[in-house]
């Protein structure tokens, strides 16, 4: 099945590039980026979407999907907005 | 090939690209802050595309509707109110809700849909069941023993520990095998139940010193629970960014296990380090002999003549929230003339990096923050020396004791300055639970009390001494 080679291929590919991505890392900036890191992790929102799309009309799945949403929209909005708090005190110092 | 699906093809790959070029802008200090914005962009992006793609229904909206607003609320109050100190609880409890999402989509996906799912599909619910669950319970672990609400129970740091998570991981296994057999059945239930116990069990036994690489860990699990939720949902959007995540975790784990010279291994097995290996009296004060303390008005003489003076924030100077009264000190000890900056050991506060957050907040001009290998060299031009809260991290036996559990952790080195300060609550020993060396060195004095008593106390000790008055126009 080529879909399962596919999606390895880009499991694999995508771990590379995050191996590559953050070499080298100023120790200022670990709180932001592990908070930064942690926000796209929330990328799960795009697989509540989908369960909530595709539960054709069962209250159950829709349910499951609103309460997953929620949480991993928590997590993307709360962690995005949080590291660029972080991150404006920063950039407050340089100007 | 519709418009719709070109449209998401599209906007999938610029998601992956803005998600990649965030992830690598988020490394450079200068351009941190947009490469933060430009992720969040990648991700509204990877979510617009995917709306357009699936043609949703009325009732779909309105749930994504209700999802959204309790989910969104939520983040941006938390966002805004919490305390830059707590920032470590705040990043575990982000987390722990990442993967609670992994863990419910792959729930419902087994109970509804798995009837006619390949082999593929369903051990993509095992992982992202299984991980997702470690994720969730051992985030709010590690924010329970961060905000002390939760203690380490004494059995955790016997070998019975190993034995109990070790039947959960069996029981984990087994259930995980059973799945695929009856999906929506017992092993489900079994999995989740076993998975959320072996996340408390395994990050129960840790000590506050290891919290933050469990959580970069964790972080790293819920990239990993992502990637296995885009094998269920079949979403390769959400496989690459979550491995990309993952990937990047590890690699912060590993940075912040050299800084405390801990490997992961006996961060994960160990258990909490001191509890293990109590050397030269342990926790208590009996272990030390030649200790010499002061007065804050003996150490703000002292500062008053200094020309270079180095401050060296710790773990006590957050807990005190003292970064603003600090703050103010510096500005008097400039407008009187001295050279100040700060010392910033890699693992300063409660995770890397966070002393430089506490400190930026408190308007300290970041060029004043200097590196462990930068300032090293400058100790012994150094007058006076101010250790705050911080312990472990300025133990001189890591450079010369090969027996102490510390040995070979960089450390920085302020035994090598003229005049060394330490502003302690108590004679109490660090998170490593180890005496320190350098509080019995002849030029060091232990000025004991809380760091934001004691900084305000050498605040009004100098300005009665008349620092500042005399050159209104600095700062």
């Amino acid at each position: 099945m080529s879909s399962l080679s596919q999606a390895l291929w880009v499991l694999l590919l995508g771990s590379l590039l995050g191996l590559e991505l953050i070499g080298k890392v100023p120790p200022t900036l670990h709180t932001p980026l592990m908070s930064g890191a942690n926000a796209i992790s929330g990328i799960t929102v795009l697989a509540s979407l989908t369960l909530i799309a595709q539960a054709h009309g069962n209250p159950v799945l829709l349910l499951f999907g609103a309460v997953s949403l929620a949480f991993a929209l928590f997590n993307v909005i709360g962690g995005f907005l949080v590291t660029d708090r972080m991150l404006a005190m920063f950039s407050r110092k340089k100007s | 090939m519709s418009t719709a699906t070109l449209f998401s093809y599209a906007s999938d790959l610029g998601a992956v690209l803005l998600l990649a070029l965030g992830l690598k802008g988020l490394s450079k200090v200068r351009s941190a802050r947009s490469a933060n914005g430009l992720a969040a962009l990648a991700m509204g992006l990877a979510v617009v595309g995917l709306l357009i793609q699936q043609s949703l229904s009325l009732e779909a909206w309105l749930w994504i509707g209700v999802g959204t607003a309790i989910g969104g609320l939520a983040g941006v109050i938390t966002a805004q109110r919490v305390p830059m100190t707590a920032m470590p609880e705040t990043v575990a409890l982000f987390n722990g809700c990442g993967g609670m999402a992994s863990l419910l989509v792959a729930v419902a996906v087994a109970l509804f849909q798995s009837s006619g799912a390949d082999l593929v599909a369903l051990i993509s619910i095992v992982i992202s069941v299984f991980v997702g669950a470690i994720t969730f319970s051992g985030s709010v672990v590690a924010m329970g023993k961060l905000q002390g609400w939760i203690a380490t129970p004494g059995w955790t740091q016997s070998q019975l520990r190993h034995a109990v998570n070790i039947s959960l991981a069996v029981a984990c296994l087994v259930a995980g095998i059973g799945l695929p057999s009856d999906p929506a059945g017992l092993p489900l239930w079994i999995l989740v139940v076993a998975s959320s116990l072996l996340g408390i069990g395994v990050t129960l036994p840790i000590g506050g010193a290891d919290m933050p690489v469990v959580i970069s860990l964790l972080n790293s699990y819920s990239g990993v629970a992502a990637a296995a939720a885009g094998f269920v949902v079949g979403s390769q959007l959400l496989i690459v960014a979550g491995a990309m995540v993952g990937a990047a975790g590890l690699i912060l784990t590993q940075v912040m296990c050299t800084a405390m010279n801990r490997s992961l291994v006996s961060v994960l097995f160990g258990g909490a380090l001191g509890g293990a290996a109590p050397v030269g009296g342990g926790g208590d004060e009996a272990g030390y002999t030649r200790i010499t303390s002061c007065s804050p008005e003996e150490c703000a003489m002292a500062l008053e003549t200094a020309e270079r003076v180095v401050f060296v924030p710790g773990y006590g100077l957050a807990v005190a929230q003292a970064q603003h009264t600090l703050r103010e000190l510096a500005k008097l000890l400039e407008a009187n003339g001295a050279e100040v900056s700060y010392a910033i050991h890699p693992v300063a506060g409660r995770m890397p990096g966070h002393m430089n957050v506490l400190l930026a907040e408190a308007d300290v001009p970041y060029e004043q923050l200097l590196e462990m290998d930068t300032i090293n060299p400058d100790f012994p031009r150094t007058d006076v020396v101010i250790v705050l809260g911080a312990n472990d991290v300025v133990n001189p036996d890591a450079k010369s004791d090969p027996t102490s559990p510390l040995f070979g952790m960089p450390v920085l080195e302020v035994d090598q300055a003229r005049q060394v300060f330490v502003v302690k609550r108590s004679l109490g020993a660090g998170y490593a639970g180890i005496k320190n060396a350098l509080f019995e060195l002849p030029q060091t004095a232990m000025v004991f009390g809380d760091a934001k008593a004691v900084l305000a106390g050498l605040v009004s000790e100098l300005r009665e001494l008349g620092v500042g008055k005399k050159t209104p126009t600095a700062v």
